[in-house]
């Protein structure tokens, strides 16, 4: 057999060499031959398909370890800034100086969370409404005409929502709606934020919402409508109970798709380093923050270790946000099966 | 008579996950014969079957102790080489499933991806197994054409015949009739019998009457375990057992 | 009435309403766009790079981003299928059902499927000062591609996840070995597959905070992966941010050209899925 004759080789070998590294070497070599080549092995296919094994597991394992990378990777570059500046004073302080050095994100964190709030509470009833009448009500018909229309809707790239934004929602605001409440603004505010970030995160919450009713067994609903309820009451009392968590889940994805997006809001906002007093402010979301100024980044000094820093706050919060729906999502699917 | 055994096996314990699936087994299949695997569902002669050409192994949480001898040699041992134990074995699952290409195709793939690319062997192969399940006159004009388009009692054969065409030396059959109309299934059954003479065949099936119709041997498998078997008339008119007896009650013609 | 009937009534009401207003979105914004760019839009925008003077108003047109952005679109979905693919391969043939890798890298491409294409962005430019590259074609073809790798992971998994298992089991049976059944299986998913491409295809051509930082821009178009490239989304939205209203008009029309393609590449993953099928069950 070809095999052992090799490894006889090997071994010879191995006791001639002195060199402790050249040992190693060939021992990993005769582990290599061991292995691609043991009697087991009957031909090309299966080494074949033993080397694919290995270097598909590899891609996999590289693709989980991602997460980790990427998080590595903006820390690692946020580590002078956070050597410099405490983390307290980073998320507290609203002084932005980035000629003198000072970083202090607080007023773009509340910009955020600003855009990111009004998004839901727009987004969510109308949603939630849709989606329980999609799936509890709708004919199939009217559901096969709409579904891919919402579809549709989220493939649309964000800076087209952005231009859609300033033709439309800016001039709708700073026209017809703030006069009624403030005496000026430009119309680049929060509240045009948050309108534009909720049309982008309708087909999020409406897709995980139908899946989550659509889960749900009809026995369920018929054991409700048996008893005389009608049928909102089955949803209120039956449905809407036992999917909860599925609507939280969807709420937390949703808040953090929000959260993330970059150019839209940046068209829209107004991108001024302040604390929105009323919708109608100008805010600074992170994202924008980050897109806006990467042109100077390396320019000024510590300025490239800011605005990575800013990424990998958005990167750390939407991480835990997406894992804590993401097992709830997958818990239901597991219960479901 | 029981004549020498095809497969044997010997002390088998299969758990998954925190279920202990089939106990102890002990069973030898004879060579050249039909064997029904009967049983209520749920009871493990699926199972059973699928550890024979470990299929079963592709699963997580599954363990498997004993040995499976298929012609003296164990096929869970671990220096087992596992895809040269399933060229022996053809596989007839419940439903058909023709591969996604046409119907030539489908019976030459498994002599091509065991290295025989030569058409005009192929074609001789294709046509000597399409022949073989009579399925050759109903497709002989259109081999091109996708497997898919063919009738589900008409696919059920091209799969067999693709089963043969690698030429094994067991068929296993996990209930191949049941999606089939009455009229397939006899067409099945009818190539059983005629190839009982060059094969071992070992059926799962819960059908008693297409038990006692094509098979030599009878086991019958309750809750995991083999409670009785022996020769079909044997099993089914005078079962010896009592679990076996009311099984089998009301079958009696 | 009963106070249930008329609270029946009601939510009825709002639920048609809220349903009326979301999927009149699409058409709103589609219209929107479309009122206002038609006119801007020319042969020369589609044909042209920029002249000297484009972002003041003079002649020229945006051929750059156009082809820069099919660049991006085309680099980023090739290599990301050559590493997804490999990956769904891996945990739904070669891993075992239901094997913890399997559900861990579900877990882990949901999760960056929903780390915005910023965070990407910046990481992929932290590389790439890791890796010594300028902004170019290159860098933003990487980052892209690291971000859509989980949309393809998501996307194909779910139609190779539902190829029956007998399928793989019939190969098996033949004595195939794993790679020749992934390969059965692949065959199997093609329509979905295709799908799959077309919405990596949609994102990546739409995406512009990603490449903000990687792919640079520049009025001429690239000819090697070194050189930087222009996009489309960022096109748009720099000649949005010019005062003149010229430029800004040719943004709109931009804007146009975008959603036609976006649309068409949508449209298309639609009925991909239904007109490849043939040689499914």
């Amino acid at each position: 057999m070809p095999t052992s004759t090799n490894t006889i080789r090997l071994r010879s070998l191995n006791k001639k060499s002195t060199q402790k590294q050249l040992l190693k070497v060939m021992r990993s070599f005769q582990k290599f031959c061991r292995v691609a080549f043991s009697p087991t092995v009957k031909n090309k296919r299966l080494l074949k398909d033993r080397f694919v094994n290995k270097t598909f597991l590899a891609f996999t394992l590289l693709s989980i370890s991602m997460v980790v990378l990427i998080a590595i990777g903006l820390f690692y570059k946020s580590i002078p800034l956070l050597d410099s500046t405490s983390l307290s004073n980073l998320l507290l302080s609203s002084e932005w100086k980035p000629f003198k050095e000072a970083f202090g994100f607080y007023s773009f964190i509340v910009g955020t969370l600003w855009v990111t709030a009004i998004s839901i509470i727009i987004a969510l009833p109308l949603s939630l409404l849709t989606g329980i009448y999609l799936s509890e009500y709708a004919h199939v018909r009217v559901r096969k005409l709409v579904l891919p229309l919402i579809e549709l809707l989220s493939g649309i790239p964000p800076v087209l929502y952005g231009v859609w934004g300033v033709l439309v929602i800016v001039p709708l605001i700073q026209d017809r709606i703030a006069p009624h409440f403030v005496e000026f603004t430009t119309g680049y505010s929060v509240l045009a934020g948050g309108v534009v970030l909720a049309i982008m995160i309708f087909p999020l919450i409406i897709s995980i919402i139908i899946e989550v009713f659509d889960n749900i067994p009809q026995d369920l609903r018929n054991a409700s409508l048996s008893l005389g309820a009608t049928q909102w009451q089955t949803i209120k009392k039956v449905v809407l109970r036992k999917s909860f968590d599925g609507i939280i889940a969807a709420v937390v994805l949703a808040i953090s798709r929000a959260f993330g997006e970059t150019i839209a809001v940046l068209m829209v906002c107004g991108n001024l380093a302040q604390i929105p007093q009323t919708v109608f402010d100008s805010g600074y979301p992170l994202p924008a923050l980050i897109a806006n100024n990467y042109g100077e980044m390396m320019s000024i000094p510590m300025y490239d270790s800011a605005l990575m820093f800013a990424a990998l706050l958005l990167f750390v919060i939407i991480f835990l946000f997406n894992t804590i729906s993401r097992v709830i999502l997958y818990r239901i699917e597991k219960r479901n099966t | 008579m029981i004549i020498q055994p095809h497969i044997s096996i010997q002390n088998l314990n299969v758990h998954i996950g925190d279920n202990h699936i089939l106990k102890n087994i002990n069973l030898d299949i004879p060579d050249k014969k039909v064997t029904s695997l009967i049983g209520p569902s749920g009871c493990g002669k699926t199972t059973l079957l699928k550890t024979l050409n470990r299929l079963l192994d592709r699963q997580n949480d599954v363990r498997v102790d004993g040995k499976v001898l298929v012609d003296g040699e164990n096929i869970y041992d671990p220096k087992a080489e596992v895809t040269h134990i399933r060229k022996k074995m053809g596989l007839l699952s419940q439903r058909p499933f023709p591969l996604p290409m046409n119907i030539y195709d489908n019976i030459a793939y498994g002599q091509r991806i065991h290295g025989n690319n030569k058409k005009s062997e192929l074609d001789e192969i294709v046509e000597k197994y399409l022949r073989g399940v009579n399925l050759w006159d109903e497709v002989k004009d259109r081999l091109k054409s996708p497997a898919t388009r063919l009738s589900i009692g008409q696919q059920q054969r091209l799969c067999l015949a693709r089963g043969l065409a690698i030429e094994p030396e067991i068929i296993l059959g996990d209930e191949p009739t049941s999606a089939l109309d009455p009229i397939s299934t006899q067409a099945i059954e009818e190539l059983f019998l005629d190839l009982k003479d060059k094969y071992t065949i070992v059926l799962v099936t819960h059908i008693l009457r297409q038990a006692r119709r094509v098979s030599d041997y009878v086991g019958f498998v309750y809750m995991g375990e083999i409670i009785e078997f022996g020769p079909t008339e044997e099993v089914l008119l005078n079962p010896k057992e009592k679990l076996t007896q009311d099984y089998v009650k009301g079958f009696l013609v | 009435m009963e106070i249930r009937k008329i609270e029946e009534n009601i939510f009825r009401f709002l639920m048609i309403l809220s349903t009326i207003i979301i999927s009149s979105t699409l058409f709103m914004i589609v219209y929107t766009l479309f009122s206002k760019g038609f006119g801007s839009l020319s042969w020369d925008m589609i044909s042209k790079i920029p002249e000297g003077g484009f972002y003041i108003g003079k002649g020229g047109g945006i051929l750059n981003a156009i082809v820069g952005s099919i660049y991006i679109t085309l680099g980023s979905t090739f290599l990301g299928l050559l590493v997804s693919l490999p990956i769904v391969i891996y945990i739904n043939v070669y891993a075992k059902r239901n094997a913890t890798i399997a559900t861990l890298t579900r877990l882990s491409s949901d999760i960056l499927f929903g780390i915005p294409s910023i965070v990407y962005g910046a990481f992929g430019f932290t590389i790439m000062v890791y890796m010594g590259l300028k902004t170019s074609l290159l860098a933003g073809i990487i980052t892209v591609t690291l971000m859509i790798i989980p949309i393809l992971v998501r996307a194909i998994d779910e139609v190779v996840r539902v190829v029956p298992e007998d399928m793989s089991n019939a190969v098996f049976a033949l004595g195939g070995t794993r790679y020749e059944s992934a390969k059965i299986i692949l065959r199997q998913s093609i329509p979905g597959i295709v799908t799959a491409i077309l919405l990596s295809f949609g994102r990546a051509i739409g995406d512009a905070a990603c490449v903000l930082f990687t792919a640079g821009f520049t009025d001429s178009i690239p000819t090697s992966l070194e050189q930087p490239a222009a996009t489309l989304p960022l096109s748009i939205f720099f000649q949005l941010s010019s005062p003149i209203q010229e430029v800004q008009n040719r943004a709109y029309a931009a804007a146009v050209i975008l959603t036609i393609i976006v649309l068409i590449i949508n449209i298309a993953a639609k009925t991909a899925s239904k007109n490849l099928s043939k040689n499914k069950i």
